[in-house]
C-alpha cells in the first residue's frame, strides 16, 4: 500500500488555520484577496508583493521589514490616508491602499 | 476591554490606577495578573492588536488557527495567563487598552498619582486618537526590537529582519518568499529558521556570524538552564530534520537583485567579523530573513533620566535592583528591558516587579531563578556581540539609515572630515537616524561607525511619532 500522501507544508497546514473565505481589498487598482484577521501588509506578502512604497531621494521600492511596527518602512496610503503602517494594521473589505510616493504628504497627514 | 477614550477609568481626574503595565509580552502579563492576584487595580496597556507580546504572538483569532502552539515553546503558559486576566478584567480588577502606544510618561504628582499615561492609537486613522490615564505605579515591560547592521542591498524588498519574518509567519500566517536565506548573529536565528521550514519554506543557508564555543568556556552558566539547552536542541532536531546546518563564522555580506531579492553573497568571517577574502559564495534566494541580536527599546525610561548599563553585546538595558526598580521613583522595569534574556527570565521578572509593588518580599525561589536566567542571558550576549570587522562589509554607497537614505560614505565624511565622535553630532550632519523609525534601524551601527565607546542613551520627548492633531488634544500642563 502506498504510504498517504505528506500534506503540504504551509504556514495555514502549520497552525491547522480554517479561515473564512477572503475578502477583498484593492492596492494600486488590483484586487488583493485577504484572509479575515490578516494585515495588509501580509495579504500583500500572499500575493508575493513585497513592495509598496518608494523612498524620498532614491525613488527605490520599499515594503514591510520589521513586520512590528517598529521600522516605518511598510508606509502606504490607506483609504487617503498616507504614512500608514501596514504591518499593523488590519486588511479590511473594501479598504483602498495605493503606493506611497515619497514623503507622503501631498494629503497632508495631520 | 477599553477601546475608546470615553471609555477611559483613571483618566482626567477619575480614580486612576494603582499599577500600569506598559507592553503585554511575558514580562507584562506575568506582571499584571500577579499585581491583580494581590488586589491591585491595574491597567494593560500595548501597541499591538493582541496580547502576547512578540514571543507569543499568534494568528488573530478571525484566521481561526487551531493549532497556534505549533509555532510556539510553552505555549499552555501563555493561555494560563490569558486566562487568569481575563478572570481579573471581568470583575474589574483590570483594564486592557490594545492598539494603544505610550508616547509620554509624565511625573503627575499634582494629582496624587505619580504618573499620567499618553497614548496614542495605532489602528486606523479617525478622530480623537490619544488617551490619558494615571497611575500610581508603572511598569515598563516594552520588550525589545531588532539590531540591524547594514549591508550591500538590505534595503532591497524581500530583505525583512528575521524577528519580521517571525512575526508575519505567527500573526499572518504568510512567509517572505519560497527560499529564504537566514543570517545575522544570535539565538532566535534557529528559532525562526525552524519555522520558516516547518512552514514550508526552503532555508538554502542558516548563518551565525559568532561561533558557538563562546557557550562552552562557560559550562556553569550553561547547566544552570537546561531549558534552555532543549529549546536548543529542539531546533536543532527540525532543522536536521529539513537538511538546514547552521554555518557559523558565515555572514551575508551582500544582495543582489534591482527590484528585489535574487539571490546573496555570504561569506567567511575572521574571529573579528571580517569577511576573508576569497570565500564568498553566491546562493540564490527570494528573500533574507536577517537579525543581529536584540535591542531593549527604553525610550521611555531614559527619557526620564533612568540610569542604564552595557549589556556584554553592546547593547543598553535599564539599571534594575533586586526589586526591579529602576532608578526613577515609581517606575519599574521587567523582561528585555532589563537586558535581552528570553521568556522565562521575563516571566520571573514580571512577578517579581509585582511582588515589590504590592509591597511584599520577593520570594526566595523566584530570586533564585532570575539570578540563574540572567547569568546566562549574559553570556549569550557575550557570545553574539557584533565584531568589530562587520563594517568591511559595508560599500561606501550602502545605505546605513534607511529612513533619511543615508549612505556609509557620507557618515565617514562626517567621522573623519568633519570630526563627529558619536551618534548624535553624525546624525545632526547627516540625518542619520531622523527619519520616522528615528534611529531604530540605524541606530546601533550609526555609533559603531561614530567610533563611540559604548551606546548613549536615547532621550526623546516621544517614543513614537505622534499626529500633530493628536498633540494639539493634550490640554496644556
Ligand atoms: S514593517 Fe516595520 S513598521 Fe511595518
Amino acid at each position: 500500500m502506498r504510504p498517504p500522501r505528506p500534506r503540504p507544508r504551509t504556514p495555514a497546514a502549520l497552525a491547522a488555520a480554517t479561515p473564512g473565505p477572503a475578502h477583498t481589498f484593492e492596492f494600486d487598482g488590483r484586487v488583493i484577496p485577504a484572509l479575515p484577521g490578516q494585515s495588509i501588509a501580509a495579504a500583500l506578502w500572499a500575493q508575493g508583493i513585497l513592495a509598496w512604497r518608494t523612498t524620498r531621494v532614491g525613488g527605490r521600492p520599499r515594503g514591510a521589514f520589521c513586520g512590528i511596527g517598529a521600522c516605518y518602512d511598510c508606509l502606504a496610503t490607506v483609504n487617503g490616508h498616507p504614512n500608514q503602517r501596514t504591518c499593523l494594521l488590519p486588511a479590511e473589505p473594501g479598504d483602498s491602499v495605493t503606493t506611497q510616493e515619497g514623503h507622503g504628504r501631498a494629503e497632508l497627514a495631520v | 476591554m477599553l477601546s475608546s477614550p470615553s471609555e477611559s477609568r483613571g483618566a482626567e481626574g477619575g480614580t486612576g490606577y494603582d499599577l500600569a503595565v506598559i507592553g503585554a509580552g511575558p514580562a507584562g502579563l506575568a506582571a499584571v495578573v500577579a499585581a491583580a492576584d494581590r488586589g491591585l487595580r491595574c491597567v494593560l496597556l500595548d501597541a499591538g492588536s493582541g496580547l502576547g507580546g512578540q514571543y507569543y504572538r499568534h494568528p488573530d483569532p478571525a484566521l481561526r488557527a487551531a493549532r497556534p502552539d505549533r509555532l510556539h515553546h510553552h505555549w499552555s503558559t501563555f493561555t494560563a495567563l490569558a486566562a487568569r486576566l481575563a478572570e481579573h478584567q471581568k470583575v474589574g480588577q483590570v483594564d486592557v487598552l490594545v492598539r494603544h502606544h505610550v508616547f509620554l510618561l509624565e511625573p503627575e504628582a499634582a494629582t496624587g498619582h505619580p504618573w499620567r499615561l499618553h497614548t496614542t492609537a495605532t489602528a486606523k486613522s479617525g478622530a480623537a486618537t490619544t488617551v490619558r490615564l494615571d497611575a500610581r505605579a508603572v511598569l515598563l515591560a516594552t520588550g525589545a526590537y531588532e539590531r540591524q547592521l547594514p549591508f550591500p542591498g538590505w534595503t532591497l524588498p524581500g530583505v525583512v529582519t528575521a524577528g519580521g519574518a517571525q512575526a508575519m509567519l505567527k500573526a499572518g500566517l504568510v512567509l517572505p518568499g519560497r527560499r529564504v536565506v537566514v543570517a545575522g548573529s544570535g539565538p532566535l536565528l534557529l528559532a525562526v529558521a525552524a519555522s520558516l521550514t516547518a512552514a514550508g519554506a526552503t532555508v538554502p543557508a542558516l548563518l551565525e556570524a559568532a561561533g558557538y564555543l563562546g557557550y562552552a568556556r562557560r559550562p556553569g552558566a550553561l547547566a544552570a538552564v537546561p531549558g534552555k539547552l532543549v529549546e536548543g536542541v529542539t531546533h536543532g532536531a527540525a532543522l536536521t530534520r529539513h537538511a538546514v546546518r547552521p554555518r557559523t563564522g558565515h555572514a551575508v555580506v551582500a544582495v543582489h537583485g534591482t527590484d528585489r531579492v535574487r539571490a546573496v553573497t555570504v561569506a567567511r568571517l575572521d574571529r573579528d567579523w571580517r569577511p576573508l577574502p576569497g570565500t564568498e559564495r553566491r546562493i540564490a534566494c527570494d528573500a533574507l530573513a536577517v537579525g543581529h541580536g536584540l535591542v531593549p527599546q527604553l525610550e521611555l525610561a531614559t527619557e526620564l533620566g533612568a540610569a542604564t548599563r552595557t549589556v556584554p553585546d553592546g547593547t543598553l538595558a535599564l539599571r534594575v535592583d533586586a526589586r526591579q526598580r529602576t532608578t526613577v521613583p515609581g517606575l519599574w522595569a521587567a523582561g528585555e528591558t532589563c537586558g535581552v534574556g528570553g521568556a522565562e527570565l521575563a516571566l520571573a521578572e514580571g512577578e517579581l516587579a509585582a511582588s515589590a509593588i504590592a509591597g511584599q518580599a520577593p520570594p526566595a525561589a523566584l530570586l533564585a531563578r532570575r539570578r540563574r536566567l540572567r547569568a546566562f542571558a549574559e553570556l549569550m550576549a557575550s557570545v553574539h556581540r557584533p565584531g568589530p570587522g562587520w563594517t568591511e562589509w559595508l560599500s561606501p554607497d550602502t545605505e546605513v539609515c534607511r529612513c533619511e537614505e543615508v549612505p556609509a560614505a557620507r557618515i565617514a565624511e562626517a567621522v573623519q572630515e568633519l570630526g563627529a565622535g558619536d551618534a548624535r553630532t553624525v546624525k545632526l550632519l547627516t540625518r542619520a537616524g531622523m527619519g520616522w523609525c528615528q534611529g531604530r534601524m540605524c541606530g546601533p551601527a550609526v555609533a559603531c561607525l561614530a567610533g563611540a565607546d559604548g551606546a548613549a542613551p536615547d532621550r526623546r520627548p516621544f517614543s513614537c511619532p505622534v499626529r500633530l492633531g493628536d498633540l494639539a488634544e493634550l490640554p496644556p500642563s
